[in-house]
C-alpha cells in the first residue's frame, strides 16, 4: 500500500514538472519580449543578469509610429462594434427566444452560418462592397461586417430561454412595452453573457488584422495590429528592441486588462464555450 | 395549440430585421457573388468582364501554386489540429489538478489567446533568425550549426505550425477546462477504488465523456487552420517559393496584389466549398455521436 501511494506521489511530481516547465515554454516568448524591450539595443540577444534597464525602446517605438493614433482607431473600432452588436444581436435573439413565426428556425439556421462563413473567407467581395459604398478606408467599413454577430445571437438566445415566462408576463401586466420588458427584465438579468460575450468580442477585435487590413490605407483609419504590421516589417529597418517595445505598446492594455481581470477573461471565454 | 396573433409574428420578424440585414449584405450576398464571379473572365479597362464558364477553374486545376497552397493547407491542419487539441487536453487535466501554482500555469497557457497574431509573429521572428535568434543560439550550445529556419523550404512551414500551436493550445483548453469542472469528482474516485489506473480511468471514462468537448474544439481548430494566416503577413509573406502560403494568404495574393478578383473569387469558392464540407461533417457527426451523455 505504501508502495503504491510513494509510486503515485512520484509520478505526480514528474508531472508537475512536466506542466510547470511546459508553462514556462509557454511564457517564454513573452518574457523575451519584457527582456528586448527594457534593455538597451546591445543586449536584445545576449542575456546576462544585470544588464542596464532603459525605456528608451518605448520612446523611440512611440515617436518612431503614429501609435496614439492607433489606439485611438482601435478604440472606436472596437466600441463601435460592441455596442452595434449588442443592440443587434438583443433584438435577434429576444425574437428567436420568445416568438413564433413562419419560417423561424429556417431562418436561425440561416444566421448560424455565419459561424462558418466568417468575414474573413469573404474578404474579396466584401470589399467590392465597400467600395461600392464608397466606404473603403473608414472606420466603420471595418466593423461593419462583423456588427450582426451569429455567435452573439446564438449566445443570447440559449440565456433569454432560460429566462422564466412568469416574469415576462409579469412584466407586461405591470403595463410594461416591449422595448420596457427587453430593457428591464431581459437585458439585466443576461448581465454575465453579455460580459461575457462583450470579452470575447472585444479581445476579437482589438487582435484582428486580415480584413482591417484589406480595407483600411492611412494612418486616420488604421487599428493597431495594422499599423504594428507596418512598423514591425523586416523593410523599415527598425531595430529588435524598438520593435519588441512598440509590439508590446500595442498589447499592453488587453494584457494588462487580462492580468487584473484574470478569472473574468477565463470564465468569460469559458461561458461563451459550453453554451 | 397556442394562438399565436398576426401582430406577435409580425414583432418577431420585425425584431430579426436588423440583424438580418447586416447578414444578407455582408454574409450572404458575398458568398453567392463569389460563386457568380468565379464564372466571369476579369474585367480591364478595355474588355469588360464576360461568362466564361469554367475557365477559372481549368486554369486553377493548372495553377502549380494552387496546388503548392491546398498541399501546405493540408498539412498545416494536420500537425496543427491534433497537436494543439491533445496539449489541450493535457493542460486542461493539469490545470484541473491538485497542481500548487495551477492559476499561474492556467495564466501562462491563456497568455498567447489574448495576443494578437501579428505581435506574436513579432516576437517569434526573433526566436527563427538566424545566429542571433533564441533557437540558433540554443542549438549552438549543443554545437548544432546555425539555420535560416524561415528561409529553408523545408523548415519554414514547420515553424509556422509550432506557432499556431502555441497561440492555439491555450485557447482550447478554457473548452475542456470548462467540462472537465462538469465531470463528478466521484468518477475518479471511483475508478480508483477499482483499481482501475489514470491511462485506463483517462481512456475509458474521461475521454469519453469529454467527447462533445473534443467535437467543438475540432470544428473550431479545422475552421482556424483555414482561416488564421496573420503571422505569414509579418514572417515569411507566404515564401520561400510559396513554401509556407496557405490558401486564404493566396486569396488575399491574388486579389489585392494581383488585382484578380476573378481568380480570387474561384479560390475562394474552394475555401467556401471546404467550410461547406466541415459543416455538413459536423451536422451528420452532432446527430450521430456526441449523445454519448
Amino acid at each position: 500500500m505504501t508502495a503504491n501511494i510513494q509510486r503515485r506521489k512520484f509520478s505526480f511530481s514528474i508531472e508537475s514538472s512536466a506542466a510547470y516547465f511546459l508553462a514556462f515554454l509557454w511564457v517564454l516568448p513573452l518574457v523575451y519580449a519584457l527582456w528586448a524591450a527594457f534593455h538597451p539595443a546591445e543586449y536584445a540577444t545576449r542575456f546576462e543578469l544585470f544588464a542596464p534597464l532603459t525605456l528608451s525602446n518605448f520612446a523611440t517605438a512611440w515617436e518612431q509610429a503614429p501609435f496614439a493614433r492607433y489606439f485611438l482607431n482601435t478604440f472606436l473600432l472596437v466600441t463601435s462594434i460592441l455596442l452595434v452588436q449588442f443592440f443587434l444581436c438583443t433584438l435577434a435573439a429576444y425574437s428567436f427566444a420568445r416568438f413564433d413565426f413562419p419560417g423561424k428556425s429556417l431562418a436561425f439556421g440561416l444566421v448560424l452560418i455565419q459561424l462558418m462563413i466568417m468575414p474573413e473567407v469573404l474578404i474579396v467581395e466584401n470589399y467590392t462592397t465597400m467600395s461600392n459604398l464608397g466606404l473603403v478606408d473608414s472606420i466603420l467599413a471595418i466593423g461593419l461586417p462583423y456588427m450582426a454577430s451569429a455567435f452573439g445571437i446564438f449566445l443570447l438566445r440559449q440565456t433569454f430561454k432560460t429566462i422564466p415566462h412568469e416574469l415576462e408576463d409579469a412584466a407586461k401586466i405591470e403595463g410594461c412595452s416591449l422595448w420596457q420588458i427587453l430593457w428591464k427584465v431581459y437585458v439585466p438579468l443576461a448581465r454575465p453573457t453579455y460580459v461575457a460575450f462583450g470579452l470575447v468580442s472585444i479581445s476579437y477585435h482589438w487582435n484582428n488584422f486580415l480584413w482591417p487590413l484589406v480595407i483600411t490605407n492611412s494612418v486616420t483609419t488604421r487599428p493597431l495590429t495594422v499599423g504594428l504590421a507596418i512598423f514591425g516589417a523586416p523593410e523599415s529597418g527598425v531595430d529588435w528592441s524598438i520593435i519588441t517595445a512598440g509590439t508590446l505598446l500595442a498589447v499592453a492594455p488587453l494584457l494588462v486588462a487580462f492580468l487584473l481581470f484574470q478569472r473574468q477573461f477565463v470564465q468569460s471565454f469559458m461561458h461563451a464555450g459550453i453554451k | 395549440m397556442k394562438h399565436v396573433s398576426t401582430k406577435h409574428q409580425l414583432y418577431g420578424w420585425l425584431l430579426l430585421l436588423p440583424a438580418a440585414l447586416f447578414l444578407l449584405a455582408f454574409t450572404y450576398y458575398p458568398t453567392l457573388a463569389t460563386l457568380a464571379k468565379s464564372f466571369f473572365s476579369q474585367g480591364t479597362a478595355i474588355r469588360p468582364s464576360e461568362f466564361v464558364g469554367l475557365e477559372n477553374y481549368t486554369f486553377m486545376l493548372e495553377d502549380d501554386v494552387f496546388w503548392r497552397v491546398a498541399w501546405n493547407n493540408v498539412i498545416y491542419a494536420l500537425f496543427t489540429i491534433p497537436i494543439s487539441i491533445a496539449l489541450a487536453l493535457m493542460m486542461a487535466i493539469w490545470v484541473n489538478s491538485r497542481l500548487k501554482y495551477k492559476s499561474l500555469a492556467r495564466m501562462s497557457f491563456f497568455l498567447p489567446t489574448m495576443l494578437p497574431m501579428i505581435a506574436v509573429a513579432n516576437i517569434w521572428l526573433f526566436f527563427y533568425s538566424p545566429e542571433i535568434g533564441l533557437i540558433d543560439q540554443v542549438t549552438a550550445v549543443f554545437g548544432v550549426e546555425s539555420h535560416n529556419w524561415l528561409g529553408d523550404p523545408d523548415t519554414v512551414l514547420g515553424c509556422i505550425i509550432v506557432i499556431t500551436i502555441w497561440k492555439e493550445a491555450g485557447f482550447f483548453m478554457i473548452f475542456y477546462l470548462a467540462a472537465l469542472q462538469t465531470l463528478s469528482p466521484e468518477l475518479e474516485e471511483a475508478a480508483r477504488l477499482e483499481g482501475a489506473s489514470r491511462w485506463y480511468y483517462f481512456r475509458r471514462i474521461m475521454f469519453p465523456l469529454l467527447m462533445p468537448t473534443t467535437l467543438f474544439v475540432l470544428i473550431n481548430a479545422i475552421i482556424n487552420s483555414f482561416k488564421l494566416v496573420d503571422h505569414l503577413f509579418i514572417l515569411t509573406k507566404g515564401g520561400p517559393d510559396n513554401a509556407s502560403s496557405l490558401l486564404l494568404y493566396y486569396i488575399y495574393e491574388v486579389a489585392f496584389s494581383f488585382l484578380d478578383q476573378a481568380y480570387a473569387s474561384t479560390l475562394t469558392v474552394i475555401l467556401l466549398a471546404v467550410l461547406a464540407i466541415i459543416a455538413i461533417g459536423q451536422f451528420v457527426f452532432l446527430d450521430k455521436k456526441v449523445h454519448y451523455q
